[in-house]
């Protein structure tokens, strides 16, 4: 495993509340998501001589205490703080810089700036190859017959005499991993800890969304 | 109440007139030229109001020279100056999309005269 990772990465677990508008200084209308990331603590600080590398643990949410086992209730006791719902590891170079317990809020970000943000997408169920994987389909007239979803021929036939491996079909779609990169922030509100990020993120509304800094350029 | 009404809230303008499809309004538009702005006056009747909330807007529809003009404006947009309603009209429509295809005589919508309604 690698410890070269010189990337500071801010991060926060949020409630993806659902999208608005709001008007900038230009009156210029922007589509924005609004991402609740109130009560965000450190668990756990990783470090390269312990763990091999360089991370800090982010507890997220509220959860009734009797329901944490008792391995994870010594977890956050240990760093000092009310068992969390959610935690999740963010890679990042000064992890030092952070202490046990400390309490994030939304002021980490500013406004202009550009973040990740990764979620979980919607499950659509079983879909079709039209809708899965953008194929045309079949032509709706000109004798075609009820073909007009299908995603024709999958390859040849004595030659190779099977279905290659990876062939797009149809099957179930989203419930996925996703990270949506380089979103913008639009605001910043502290007092209510929200997040207001131009644009769409993955997931419904209520579901839990890490915000993290952007890791790549635009 | 709705989870957004508050980061809502801030972007309502308080200044918006109670009108329909069908009244005649002057709608005032801040136009920026470079560092100047100046304020554009479109005048039509309202085609309909569409959708609610922070997100409402109106269509305004106007013959000029001749051609239909029709702008949407979002209700709280900031780039409006204020919504001025010159005549309440007399329809039976929340749409008046049939007034396209109306011309001369019959693009004519009555005033309504009810002195409860007309200030």
């Amino acid at each position: 495993m690698s410890t070269s990772l010189t990337r500071q990465v801010k991060g926060l677990l949020g409630i993806k509340l659902g999208m608005t508008q709001v008007w900038d200084e230009n009156n210029v209308l922007i589509p924005v998501t609004v991402v609740q990331a109130d009560s965000n603590v450190i668990t756990q600080l990783l470090s390269a001589d312990k763990d091999g590398y360089t991370a800090v643990q982010i507890g997220f949410g509220q959860i009734d205490p009797r329901k944490v086992t008792k391995p994870l209730a010594g977890h956050f006791e240990k760093a000092g703080v009310t068992p969390r719902r959610h935690v999740v590891e963010l890679r990042t170079s000064d992890a030092e810089s952070y202490s046990l317990g400390q309490e994030l809020s939304v002021e980490m970000f500013e406004a202009g700036q550009t973040v990740d943000v990764i979620g979980t997408t919607k499950g659509k169920g079983f879909a079709g190859v039209m809708k899965r994987h953008g194929f045309h389909g079949v032509g709706a007239s000109h004798g075609a017959h009820k073909n007009h979803r299908k995603p024709g021929s999958i390859g040849g036939a004595s030659t190779p005499s099977r279905v290659f491996r990876g062939m797009k079909m149809a099957g179930r779609m989203g419930a996925v991993r996703q990270t949506t990169l380089n979103l913008r922030v639009h605001a910043v509100d502290a007092e209510k800890s929200l997040l207001l990020i131009k644009g769409a993120v993955p997931g419904a509304r209520g579901q839990v969304v890490l915000v993290r800094t952007a890791v790549k350029g635009a | 109440m709705h989870i957004l009404d508050s980061v809502d809230a801030g972007s309502f303008r308080d200044n918006v007139p109670d009108f329909r499809a069908g009244d005649t309004v002057n709608v005032h538009v801040n136009i920026i030229e470079g560092k100047n702005t100046r304020v554009q006056i479109f005048k039509g009747f309202v085609v309909g109001r569409q959708g609610d909330g922070i997100r409402e807007t109106f269509t305004v529809r106007k013959v000029s020279f001749g051609v239909g003009v029709e702008r949407t404006f979002p209700v709280h947009s900031p780039v409006l100056d204020k919504i001025e309603v010159v005549s309440k009209g007399d329809v039976r429509r929340a749409k008046l999309y049939y007034m396209r295809e109306l011309r001369g005589k019959a693009a004519k919508i009555k005033e309504k005269r009810d002195p409860k309604t007309v200030k």
